[in-house]
């Protein structure tokens, strides 16, 4: 019984996979632009599926004549216009029951959200230079997003973005910045996703949506960041920066962190010559000097656990077993990782308690290197200590054989061989 | 030297039992003969003296040594951190280790440049040469022991060359792991040859060595043949000058314990990578460089294969160099041993440090 | 002159002889004598108390080299991970609220069972074995 309901269903593909296709036919005879989309269809999700060139133009795949194939009366649409793509493509992709027979857990929401976003709006007002479809997901080779080679995989997304927004001539008339990609290709995000391959990292869509690609909202911001970063957007919205960057209209994170040349964040930030606080809060006030204070506690605890890494690492060098306060020194430099998560709330008290953790573990990983030394140390002494006795006793033996050797009954006989 | 016991003595109580006085006797009559080369005497002594130190320290290990991948690098940390001296011991095991295998090398060339393995000497350079593969076997199999990354990878290696030897290789090769790979079962075995097989070897032929050592005496170089040289008595004054050489290994293994401690390393992963730049202990390198060099192919033999063909056929010309040292009238051809002596000694200190640098 | 020389040769050969035995066997007798940790523990280690822990609460605990998270579910149910996030190596702690184990570095947050629920840890959390020995709990790798 599973046997035959196991070839049914193998019969079912094979009639799919080798239909009668007259589109790809023909066109596959042919060369240059003509031929081109039958080659690249051969890649296509669409294809492995069993759509034809038709499902989307229009005609009859059946029809080996090409008046038949091709006619208008058969739908035959031909070149299909910028605006007219996405009402296409959602002719399928929006149709729940449709998709459903394919891949029950695909979105059928795309076109709902690609209307509300900003290329959407301007596409409807008649405006051809935006992003349709086929310019993110390609037009004939549409791959699977999980597809290493698909444009819009998380790896690639960013460049495909790029083509439009950092095309100094295409963006002009929209009066838009093109830096943010040259921006976001200097940040930890684009590191953690190119040089770590972690898929995780946030690209252009994680922050500004796909198909509903619009700019977060100012007042938006930390929430968005926060999605990932939980702690930083709680301790934020507690803090006193919440409500006077509402009232400035800033937006949140970005203030301090930008928005695409996110930088790895260092005590640099809160305080000398690049500090960022210092771009509003004078250093006399109650801002500058929380400030100062709050760069002085995390500077202290950096350098108390690096001065008893020196130690370590001379004891360690010397040949000592420190293993274990070298992995205690890790929770030190976990309690530093707290501190500057806590200092978003802005409060000296806050960083103070974490730093304080930390510099009871720093003192104490740096007393084990030290006894270490110490240990080292008096190895020597005890080295030293049995070294002098074995000289002693080869002092004793090199006089022994002087005094016996010099007596003349100790005159040694000769003997054979 | 008096040999006779006093009556009513301890040492004649025992005579009557033990029969001490003929082993007295003997050992009054034992002596080194005096000349240029007499330093090198001491060699074999000092080997010796390694040994021991290895039994005792290796000992003292076996207390709290655990031989299973789960525990073993845990428990020689656990030796280094916690027991105490626990560092010297090992450190003074692992150091020790390696100098004797260096005075044993010195201790066969000596051997070879004062052409001591001559008549009636064979069997003598045959056993030595069998304790030397032992002593190298000591090292190979107690290196795996910590179970850290290097270690792990250079039984890898090896044990790798003992399989692509034909015919036998793979069945030795499994022999020595235990199994198909390197793992837990070849730490197993390893210990076993470490603390059991080997030592009984050893041991056997150790006495077989030294007895004849004894039975014949201490060899004189050939150019002093038909010379009377001066001798030393062995009891007490080349002993003597016997014990300030082993006192002063003792200060310098004590030192190098102290002063350079062995290092644990990283524990074994066996799913990891190798580390880069990995190679054998530097008794190995010698011929681990000399398989580098050799190209994958070389007509159609398989480069690694013709190495260790190689290294066979230069162990048995080596083994059989008392055979081919003499010629039909039972003349030794001096200049011919030294000649291959000198390019042995240059070939392995040229490529082991070679292996190590490069 | 020459009683003394045989008495300070002597002196020097039987003093120096002893002490230097004394020197080697100092250190032999030393390492005879167990440690007060005898035991090197590798493969288990002790999560306290069973009344340290309230249900529905988690601690973290050192195992070996790597921090551990113990999870009291109820009072009779207990279960135990590597604490080190699979994400950044973070160390994730667990949440009573939403009976999982969260990472506060990136949001990411595990079931139970170990399995990643949502963020961007790419793998689950090792599980360790949890046995109730009389009042003491004890997590042990899994074989």
């Amino acid at each position: 019984m599973a046997a035959a309901a196991f070839q049914g269903g193998l019969l079912l593909l094979v009639p799919l996979a080798s239909a009668k296709d007259s589109c790809v036919e023909c066109h596959g005879n042919m060369d240059g632009t003509l031929k081109a989309p039958v080659t690249e269809y051969t890649n296509d999700i669409h294809a492995q599926h069993g759509f034809s060139c038709a499902d989307c133009h229009g005609g009859d795949r059946n029809a080996d004549d090409p008046e038949a194939a091709m006619s208008a009366a058969k739908g035959f649409k031909g070149h299909i216009a910028r605006t007219a793509v996405p009402a296409l493509c959602a002719h399928c992709h929006s149709d729940a029951a449709l998709m459903h027979r394919y891949k029950p857990q695909q979105r059928v929401d795309q076109l709902a959200l690609y209307v509300t976003s900003v290329h959407g709006k301007r596409l409807a007002n008649g405006d051809t230079g935006v992003a349709t479809c086929v310019d993110c997901h390609s037009v004939h080779n549409i791959r699977e997003v999980k597809d290493p080679l698909s444009p819009v995989y998380p790896l690639k997304l960013p460049e495909t973005c790029a083509r439009c927004h950092a095309d100094a001539a295409h963006m002009a008339p929209y009066k838009i910045a093109t830096s943010q990609f040259a921006e976001y290709r200097t940040s930890v995000h684009w590191e953690a996703l190119s040089k770590r391959g972690d898929l995780s990292a946030p690209n252009c869509a994680s922050c500004h949506g796909n198909h509903g690609a619009t700019p977060p909202q100012v007042a938006s911001v930390a929430d968005v960041c926060g999605t990932c970063h939980v702690l930083f957007e709680e301790m934020y919205n507690k803090s006193p920066h919440k409500p006077a960057f509402a009232a400035m209209g800033a937006g949140g994170c970005t203030v301090c962190h930008s928005n695409h040349a996110i930088h790895k964040p260092g005590i640099g930030m809160l305080a000398g010559a690049g500090s960022v606080c210092a771009q509003c809060h004078e250093a006399n006030s109650g801002g500058g000097a929380a400030a100062a204070q709050m760069a002085g506690l995390l500077t202290k605890l950096d350098s108390a656990l690096n001065q008893s890494d020196t130690v370590l690492n001379r004891a360690r060098d010397s040949g000592m077993e420190v293993s274990e306060p070298i992995l205690r020194q890790m929770e030190g430099r976990e309690d530093l990782v707290k501190a500057r998560v806590a200092m978003h709330e802005f409060r000296v008290a806050s960083v103070a308690k974490p730093v304080a953790d930390g510099l009871a573990v720093a003192a104490e990983t740096r007393r084990a290197g030290e006894k270490a030394l110490q240990d080292r140390d008096s190895r020597r002494v005890g080295l030293a200590l049995s070294l002098v006795t074995i000289l002693i006793t080869m002092a004793g033996l090199w006089m022994a054989i002087r005094s016996l050797e010099s007596k003349p009954s100790a005159v040694p006989k000769p003997a054979g061989r | 030297m008096a040999t006779a016991t006093r009556p009513g003595s301890l040492g004649s109580w025992l005579d009557e039992r033990l029969g001490l006085s003929a082993l007295r006797e003997f050992a009054a009559h034992k002596t080194v003969p005096l000349h240029s080369a007499t330093i090198w005497y001491y060699f074999g002594g000092i080997t010796l003296f390694l040994f021991t130190i290895q039994v005792l320290t290796g000992v003292l290990l076996l207390l709290y040594y655990r031989p299973s991948p789960t525990e073993a690098y845990e428990s020689v940390q656990f030796i280094m951190t916690r027991v105490q001296f626990g560092w010297l011991v090992r450190s003074i095991h692992s150091w020790s280790a390696n100098l004797m295998i260096f005075t044993a090398f010195v201790h066969m060339f000596s051997v070879v440049f004062l052409h001591s393995y001559r008549r009636p000497r064979e069997i003598t350079w045959l056993s030595g040469l069998v304790l030397l593969g032992l002593a190298l076997g000591f090292g190979f199999s107690g290196y795996l022991l910590p179970w850290n990354k290097v270690s792990y990878f250079a039984t890898k290696v090896g044990t790798d060359m003992a399989a692509s030897v034909p015919i036998a290789g793979h069945q030795v090769a499994r022999l020595l792991r235990g199994g198909a790979d390197v793992g837990g079962a070849t730490l197993t075995r390893f210990f076993g040859f470490h603390v059991a097989i080997l030592p009984g070897l050893t041991t056997l032929l150790l006495v077989v060595h030294l007895g004849l050592v004894q039975r014949h005496g201490m060899s004189s170089p050939p150019w002093s043949e038909g010379k009377k040289l001066a001798q030393m008595n062995f009891f007490p004054n080349f002993f003597l000058r016997e014990l300030m050489a082993w006192y002063a290994a003792l200060g310098v293994l004590g030192s190098l314990a102290a002063l350079f401690p062995w290092e644990l390393g990283e524990k074994a992963d066996p799913f990891g990578s190798a580390p880069a730049g990995i190679r054998p202990e530097w008794y190995f390198l010698a011929p681990f460089y000399t398989l580098k060099l050799i190209p994958s192919h070389v007509w159609r033999i398989e480069g690694e294969l013709l190495g260790l063909m190689g290294f066979a056929l230069l162990a048995a010309w080596w083994v059989l160099l008392p055979f081919w040292a003499t010629n039909s009238q039972g003349a030794v051809r001096t200049r011919w041993v030294t000649g291959a002596g000198v390019a042995l000694l240059a070939y392995l200190v040229t490529f082991s440090l070679l292996g190590y640098f490069r | 002159m020459e009683q003394e020389r045989r008495s300070v040769i002597r002196w020097l050969l039987g003093g120096g002889f002893a002490a230097s035995i004394a020197s080697f066997l100092y250190p032999a007798i030393k390492f005879i004598n167990p440690p007060d940790m005898p035991e090197a523990s590798v493969n288990e280690v002790s999560g306290g108390k069973t009344q340290d822990l309230k249900p529905n609460t988690g601690k973290i605990i050192k195992f070996g080299s790597k921090p551990a998270l113990l999870v009291r579910v109820s009072d009779t149910e207990w279960c135990a991970f590597s604490a080190v996030c699979t994400h950044l190596n973070c160390t994730v702690q667990y949440s009573g609220a939403r009976h999982q184990i969260w990472c506060a570095c990136h949001n990411g947050s595990y079931d139970l069972n170990g399995k990643v629920v949502s963020g961007p840890p790419p793998a689950p959390l090792e599980e360790y074995a949890v046995n109730v020995r009389g009042d003491e709990v004890v997590i042990s790798k899994r074989t």
